[in-house]
């Protein structure tokens, strides 16, 4: 226990000794029960401010120190530093005289308040224990979920810095969305292009382990400490022998829509998405198949010259253990049904982004030919509406982000396309804050003669072979009207649905629009609230190709420098559970939210040290007040109020 | 040498009386050890006995129901003077139970609820029965608030329950008679209910169902959304209304570390209602019918001992 506190008060320049009589508080505070020296400097902080602490825990012979200054969360990590060559660093608290006192109260007020602070620091201080850093240890591997551009980018930076990483996607093939796209803005690179090289680095990279066609379905364990489970879902057809001839496609009955294309195309039921895919394989779609069960039809079995084809492969649970996880399970578009408003989904002609994107690939399902779907016709007159779906409190108040510039790539791949076509733009505001990306909508709009119409559609309806888009130009203040061919609508982009699932295993939080809610929108934009989660890509929010490959190789840094240690340091400022009297009632277990609270085989609930950040909820609401935070007991708590009021 | 004992019924319902008679054949083996000396209920003993026995005769003194009429205060009294060991016994005496909700109005709220506003109660002279004498019987006064035993005389232990569960009485009366004054468990009643089993990881609330609102599962109440007073609640009854299909009430009281249940239970109840924004999480919990009485159904005299402050303005 703490039997000789040195008391430093700062001066902080004028901001505390402009409002505080600090003078007067160091001097008062000298013959406070317990403490054994008193002074006050003009900046603790400071090189000589420090020096001064050392020196006076030498001369004076201190055991513990108050630094009556700024909030803990600036220096506490400073002071505690400088004591810690002394004893303890715990021993060492932050009276904080300024944010709550200095700079909110008027002078008299200020002083009275630094008394009190100052005292119920002192009485903490008294009640305080040496308390040792605890040691997690760290598995140096990755788990990462999703094989979308996020995914592939994290997976690749970890492997390459010669960590093992496992990569779990839920479809047959990674790639995700980027797959999909067309050409890519602002610079118009084919998006396959560009990102085939990486899908088969992916394959390739003797640190990675791909598993797709599978799915994450349990986690447990803590930072450094991941037990995970992960469904790998029957192919029917083994990947290392398949040699994707095409022999079983070729003879196979079933014939379904192939999602890839947004359903606008057909595949067999046994398929493999697209020609690049990774891993190179067919697959048999359980649903469509004819002959999986009763053995009614064995077409590309017997057609399989590799004998890869095997009817009775199992579902197969892989147990890994890893040190981190990234989760990268992207994003979807807003449910068209839900935008009643431009009766999508009972007009052909109507049609979405992604859709579009298709249309325009040349791969896609027109083999790259823009027609209007419901004749086949190319269309002379396409209206594109941004903002479907998002900015709108009646579906996603937020902006999606990336809307602006496909629309404007799309209006302009049109164009290429159709020369004597007209394009509308419908947008509320235009915003291109990437890099170059004003040029590319600036070259849009000149080059490529696009109408753009600030304004909201207010109805659309079929009239005829056309469908009338009706909106107002609120910049002319003028009602307009459309005959067109197609309308593209640029719809809000979503969180996927699996995220929350995922984010469930994970006790990590999901906000609007099924985005993962990262631990600090500013100074922690990829790492979860519990320690050893990160985040990449549009499951996080709305962004293009450059933010997502820019925040994925952040969350690859993030788990790297993990990685250089073998040891991860933590403060032990943690919660405690008196065992003997837990009811194992599990409001502990529900309320923090970093997931450290678990429950034990006996039903009773314990503190994972390694996950633990101190907050304390666990500890305020435990019915049976059963909790205890280090160093900030109930009687510690009890004193410090005693003496306040 | 056979222990002294008493008990005496105060203002309750009685069922703490008939508790001590629910331990059956167990209550011969305690009577192989005491001798009762006095016990209005169940045997013929009167107040001159009482006053007539030495200071400090009796050896333990059970005292159940709370302190609500004069009576009960001098009786109260009167037993602490002649007994070494003061119990009390149930939740009436330890905390004020249900009827210590009464201490939410003044007395004369009480009467005019009771006596002249009640269309049940004829009551055509508007009769209120105070300060009445008969033939030489008198009617105590009706105390200005309720009390319990312990914030009118010092009290040496206390037996919880309403009324106390035939394990906890068992328990308490073995410590007693071999002169220990600190009994019962000091978990919270999850860890002995049926349910616990049941609990899901992640509690989380997005509205809640009265008792009657929604068809039981057999899974934990709190996860159903059914207000439980279990985690908040001593253990010791082994779950007797969980396992009937009823949430707990909490007529156990606190366990030992807690001082105010109520407090402790809603502080858990808000942390476990699901992420939302203000004004859903404010209509989840305004959809808690009755606060007091959900949360400080048998504790509200124990914390109000003077009744409620009144809003002068
Ligand atoms: C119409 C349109 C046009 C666009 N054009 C451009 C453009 O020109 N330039 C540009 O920079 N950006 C463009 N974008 C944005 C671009 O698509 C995204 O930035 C990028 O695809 C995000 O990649 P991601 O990896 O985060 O997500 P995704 O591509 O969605 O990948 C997520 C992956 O995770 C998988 N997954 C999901 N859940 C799970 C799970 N539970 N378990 C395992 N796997 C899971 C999915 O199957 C998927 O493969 C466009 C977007 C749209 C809608």
């Amino acid at each position: 226990m703490a039997k000789r506190i040195g008391i430093f008060v700062c001066h902080c320049g004028i901001n505390i000794a402009g409002v505080v009589d600090v003078e007067r508080v160091a001097k008062e505070m000298a013959s406070y029960p317990g403490v054994a020296f008193s002074t006050t400097y003009q900046y603790m902080c400071s090189e000589p401010g420090q020096n001064l602490i050392r020196q006076k825990i030498e001369e004076e012979n201190l055991d513990a120190v108050v630094i009556a200054a700024c909030s803990p969360s600036m220096h506490e990590e400073t002071f505690r530093n400088v004591c810690g060559e002394y004893f303890n660093p715990h021993m060492c608290e932050m009276a904080n005289i300024r944010e709550q006192c200095s700079w909110v109260h008027d002078s008299e007020e200020a002083t009275e308040k630094a008394f009190k602070v100052l005292k119920a620091t002192v009485e903490k201080l008294r009640g305080n224990e040496d308390l040792e850093p605890i040691f997690v240890p760290v598995e140096k591997r990755c788990l990462v979920i999703g094989g979308g551009i996020a995914g592939i980018q994290a997976a690749l930076d970890i492997a390459d810095a010669g960590h093992e990483v496992i990569l779990v996607e839920k479809e047959p093939s990674i790639g995700g969305r980027m797959a999909q796209l067309s050409e890519t803005f602002p610079t118009l690179d084919c998006s396959q292009c560009i990102l085939t090289p990486k899908m088969v680095a992916v394959a390739r990279h003797p640190n990675i382990k791909l598993m797709a066609y599978s799915e994450v379905i349990d986690i447990s364990g803590y930072v450094g400490n991941f037990n995970v489970k992960i469904l790998k879902k029957p192919r029917y057809v083994d990947e290392d022998k398949c040699t994707v001839c095409g022999d079983c496609e070729d003879v196979c009955p079933a014939i379904v829509p192939n999602e890839f294309d947004m359903s606008k195309k057909a595949r067999k039921a046994i398929y493999i998405p697209f020609p690049q895919a990774v891993p190179s394989t067919y697959t048999i779609d359980r649903e469509a198949c004819l002959g999986l069960a009763p053995l009614a039809c064995a077409q590309c079995k017997e057609a399989c010259e590799a004998d890869a084809i095997n009817y009775d492969m199992q579902p197969e649970i892989v147990e890994e253990k890893v040190g981190a996880i990234i989760v990268a399970t992207g994003y979807d578009l807003y449910d068209k049904e839900r935008l009643v408003e431009y009766g999508y989904g009972e007009d052909d002609d109507i049609i979405t982004s992604l859709e579009f994107e298709r249309m325009l690939s040349a791969s896609g399902p027109t083999g790259g030919k823009i027609i209007k779907p419901s004749t086949g016709e190319e269309p002379k007159k396409v209206v594109f509406i941004q903002c479907a779906g998002s900015r709108d409190r009646k579906h996603m108040p937020y902006c999606s982000s990336i809307c602006c510039m496909y629309t404007a790539k799309h209006a302009m791949l049109y164009k290429h396309a159709v020369h004597d076509g007209e394009a509308y733009i419908f947008y509320i505001d235009i915003r291109a804050t990437g890099k170059d990306y004003e040029e590319f909508i600036a070259r849009v709009m000149e080059e490529e003669r696009i109408n753009y119409i600030r304004g909201k559609v207010a109805k659309i309806y079929r009239e005829g072979d056309k469908i009338v888009v009706w909106g107002v130009d609120t910049l002319t203040g003028k009602k307009v009207e459309i005959k067109a061919d197609m309308v593209v609508l640029a719809m809000a982009v979503i969180g996927r649905e699996e995220t929350r699932d995922i984010a469930k295993l994970l006790k990590v939080a999901v906000g609007e629009g099924n985005f993962l809610k990262e631990s600090h929108p500013k100074l922690k934009p990829v790492e979860a609230l519990s320690r050893g989660i990160y985040f990449a890509g549009c499951a996080q929010g709305p962004k293009d190709i450059p933010a997502t490959v820019a925040q994925a190789s952040a969350a690859a840094s993030k788990v790297l420098a993990m990685f250089s240690r073998d040891k991860l340091e933590k403060d032990p400022m943690v919660a405690v559970v008196d065992e003997e009297h837990c009811s194992g009632c599990g409001i502990c277990i529900s309320v923090c939210p970093y997931g450290a609270m678990q429950r034990q085989p006996n039903g009773k609930a314990k503190c994972i040290e390694a996950l633990c950040e101190g907050c304390g909820t666990c500890a305020a609401a435990c019915p049976s007040n059963n909790i205890e935070m280090k160093n900030y007991s109930d009687s510690q708590i009890k004193r410090m109020v005693e003496v306040v009021i | 040498m056979k222990k002294k004992i008493a008990m005496y019924w105060g203002a309750g319902c009685g069922g703490c009386d008939v508790s001590l008679l629910g331990i059956h054949e167990k209550l011969l083996d305690v009577l192989e050890k005491a001798d009762i000396v006095f016990w209005p209920c169940a045997t013929d003993f009167k107040y001159e006995d009482l006053e007539k026995m030495e200071d400090g005769e009796i050896d333990i003194a059970f005292y159940n129901g709370a302190i609500r009429t004069e009576e009960n205060e001098k009786i109260a009294k009167l037993l602490r003077k002649k007994s070494k060991i003061l119990v009390a016994y149930g939740s009436c005496a330890t905390e004020g139970c249900v009827i210590g909700l009464a201490n939410l109005y003044d007395r004369d709220e009480i009467f005019n609820a009771v006596y002249l506003d009640n269309e049940t109660t004829p009551n055509e002279k508007k009769i209120i029965p105070q300060g009445m004498e008969k033939e030489g019987i008198e009617l105590p006064e009706f105390l200005p608030s309720l009390k319990t035993l312990e914030q009118v005389v010092k009290v040496d232990a206390a037996i919880p329950g309403c009324p106390p569960p035939s394990p906890v009485l068992e328990e308490a009366l073995n410590a007693l008679l071999e002169g220990r004054t600190e009994f019962g468990k000091e978990v919270a009643l999850c860890d002995e209910c049926p349910r616990k089993d049941t609990k899901p990881d992640k509690i989380e609330i997005e509205r809640f169902y009265r008792w009657h609102e929604k068809e039981d599962d057999g899974s934990c109440f709190l996860a159903q959304g059914m207000i439980c007073m279990g985690p908040a609640t001593r253990a010791g009854c082994g779950g007797e209304c969980t396992s009937a299909g009823i949430p707990c009430t909490g007529c156990m009281g606190p366990v030992p570390k807690v001082e105010n249940q109520g407090i402790a239970m809603l502080s858990a109840i808000a942390s476990i209602i699901e992420d939302m924004d203000e004004e859903k999480e404010r209509a989840v919990m305004e959809s808690i019918k009755d606060m007091v009485g959900t949360f400080y159904k048998f504790s509200t005299a124990k914390l109000l001992p003077y009744g409620r402050f009144k809003d002068e303005s």
